[in-house]
């Protein structure tokens, strides 16, 4: 393999990743709250089919991810109205939320199947992108890709360092404590189901505007299903889920390429890597019960009442 | 205006139940992807309103998109069945255990299975000669390559796919003694951004032409964005890559599915392994782009002739496979049920086929 090729294959890497970045960057943050959503393929498609339409009718891919957020944010909010308010119960509501994403989506995006948007452009920074290697892989992209970069050292530092986040993980851990020293648990999760929200339709214009420039039914193609694995596989830290996305895009081109370098080796074997590296994280972590208490959000998916300070 | 309404509304019932009496047949459709793929599945639904257009009321069709391979597909096609259809296509490769076992529990119905090669007394099925369509397809990504490299996406190594890829290796060589292919396995019959990483990862490797056994048109759109060229799949394909489109091979099934439901209607269906083709205008060149140079629209234009007079038959002897053994004799054309069974590739092919 000469060194062109791996920058290509690193460069793809990180291209395929980025979609399994945002929706698991804003399943993280939605989980840390204490809030399990299993919608994010339905808020996904959702944004993906919004976006190509607006992007499509106004001509500008940058409203299209506007309207992509938007539509992924009214999405979340179905989902938090119906387990933050009415304490539906999460896993049947996160569910839901993606079969009815899946149907919607198809439906509204009828229209539209085989029209084709100029997408975003790949931007090359300058100075940066000079970098001999890691110029080429790292600043040769588009401007969602950079924002997915901006993203990731934002929410390391506002999980880690902030008041925000401390309070985030309050209500994730034991909100009755939170509760109880004047935290409201539910605007909380509320913001944080939000956030996830706004993340999935961010991922899913990346799809249609970006990844594939077109919109056809289902073209997420479970990609909202792996970044959950994602979030367990970076045992909820978020700079783990950057390094894990890239990672499961990378295993994904790999058995691309080393097929086309005529490689036999088994594609389905290497299809399967990412996830057997999840099955292997959770195995580890359920082991010890120690670890597993410290990493998993301790309330995750159980609703909170306050009303009811059981 | 009451009045007026209602009786309306009586007309419309008793317009009804006339309608009732002369029961339509009813035919059922599976699809394996969504009918918006534009490609595979799309196409099949283009035959089914085909039918609707030719036989009016005198046919009722439904469909079922998105039919996961396996065990689900098993009670799609029980529940077509119980719900009164009388003739029933399944329209991929991955339904044939579950039509043969429904097939037997329901004697009464009538299967189709698209791709397959198992038969019963009620169950019949019907392939297109792709391998017809992408000799022309490689013929003209032989002539139209530079870096003498062509790329094959495949979607799962069965028996249909390895004959197209002999197919379109064969087509290319017959021009270029020089071109290779490389072949990637996606594993999939449609994912459009599984399809771009596919597409990318063999244009980083050196391919100029794309072509695909998958169903999306992403890997046009990733040959697009490189300034490649690629071949459309299925359907027609060119408006998602004016430039790098060179033409799409489409699927033409209306009448293929006219035809077996007069055979039910009329009583006369008898179950067989149907190949259509060129020859029966099922596989047809679509918005062969006007920009291709002219030798290449001749060579196009002439191999279509060709195969479509019967002249040649791209399954022709001798053929090696790439062991060196003789896969086709001399003088010998492969038979529709030898054909069925290709599990080799042709000489000149480097790569092993996946188990």
């Amino acid at each position: 393999m000469d060194s062109d090729l791996i920058v290509q294959i690193l460069f793809a890497a990180i291209k395929t990743g980025t979609p399994l970045l945002f929706i698991a960057l804003g399943e993280v943050i939605c989980e840390k709250s204490g809030t399990l959503n299993l919608g994010q393929e339905g808020m996904m498609l959702m944004g993906a089919v919004v976006g190509f339409l607006a992007a499509y009718g106004t001509g500008s891919a940058g409203l299209g991810v506007l309207a992509a957020m938007l539509m992924g944010a009214l999405m979340s909010m179905i989902f938090a109205v119906l387990v933050l308010h009415l304490g539906a119960n999460q896993v049947a509501t996160g569910l839901a939320l993606t079969i009815f994403g899946t149907g919607l989506s198809a439906f509204i995006g009828s229209g539209v199947v085989g029209q084709t948007i100029q997408g975003f452009q790949p931007i090359a920074i300058p100075f940066l992108s000079d970098i001999p290697f890691l110029g080429r892989i790292l600043f040769n992209h588009d401007i969602l890709v950079y924002f997915s970069f901006v993203m990731t050292f934002a929410l390391i530092y506002i999980v880690n360092k902030t008041r925000i986040g401390l309070i985030l993980k309050a209500v994730g851990e034991n909100p009755h404590a939170a509760n109880a020293i004047g935290i409201k648990v539910l605007r909380v999760r509320y913001l944080a189901v939000m956030f996830g929200g706004i993340m999935a339709g961010v991922s899913g214009a990346y799809m249609s505007l970006v990844y594939t420039p077109m919109w056809v039914e289902n073209m997420t193609a479970g990609r909202g299903w792996i970044a959950l694995a994602l979030v367990v596989f970076a045992s909820w830290r978020v700079g783990r889920i950057m390094l894990g996305a890239y990672l499961f895009g990378l295993a994904s081109i790999m058995h691309l390429v080393l097929q086309g370098l005529g490689w036999s080796i088994s594609p389905n074997l290497l299809a399967m890597l990412p996830y057997v590296a999840t099955v292997i994280v959770m195995v580890i972590i359920s082991a010890d019960r120690f670890k597993e208490k410290l990493l998993a959000p301790r309330s995750l998916g159980k609703p909170f009442d306050p009303r009811n300070m059981a | 205006m009451k009045l007026k309404s209602l009786l309306v509304s009586l007309g419309l019932l008793a317009g009804a139940s006339i309608a009732q009496a002369e029961e339509p047949l009813k035919v059922g459709f599976v699809y394996v992807g969504p009918v918006g793929d534009l490609g595979w599945s799309y196409e099949h639904d283009m035959g089914r309103k085909g039918l609707e257009e030719y036989f009016g009321d005198k046919v009722k069709t439904t469909f079922v998109e998105n039919v996961p391979e396996g065990a689900d597909a098993e009670r799609v096609i029980t529940q077509l069945a119980k719900a009164g259809n009388d003739l029933i296509f399944t329209t991929s490769f991955g339904f044939m255990n579950p039509t043969v076992k429904v097939a037997k529990r329901f004697p009464k119905v009538t299967f189709e299975h698209a791709t397959g090669y198992k038969l019963s007394k009620n169950l019949g099925t019907y392939v297109l000669r792709t391998y017809e369509s992408r000799y022309i397809s490689g013929v003209t990504a032989g002539m139209m390559t530079k870096t003498n490299t062509i790329g094959y996406i495949g979607s799962f190594p069965i028996p249909e796919v390895i004959r197209d890829i002999n197919a379109v290796y064969m087509g290319a060589k017959s021009v270029n003694p020089d071109v290779k292919i490389k072949i990637v396995w996606a594993n999939t019959w449609y994912d459009p951004g599984k399809e771009t990483d596919a597409a990318n990862a063999l244009m980083d490797q050196g391919v100029d032409v794309m072509l695909q056994h998958t169903d999306s048109p992403a890997p046009l759109i990733a040959a697009e964005k490189r300034g490649l060229r690629a071949i459309g799949q299925a359907s027609d394909q060119s408006k998602f890559a004016p430039n790098a489109h060179i033409f799409s091979v489409r699927d033409n099934w209306a009448p293929y599915y006219i035809k077996e439901v007069q055979a039910v209607m009329d009583g006369t269906w008898q179950s067989k392994d149907f190949w259509g083709g060129i020859q029966d205008d099922m596989l047809t060149l679509a918005s062969i782009n006007p920009n291709l140079p002219k030798d290449v629209r001749a060579k196009i234009d002439s191999t279509y002739a060709m195969i479509k007079s019967g002249e040649f038959k791209p399954f022709t002897g001798p053929i090696k496979d790439n062991k060196g053994n003789i896969a086709v004799p001399a003088n010998h054309s492969l038979t529709d049920v030898e054909l069925a069974q290709v599990n080799w590739y042709v000489e000149g092919i480097t790569d092993k086929i996946p188990h």
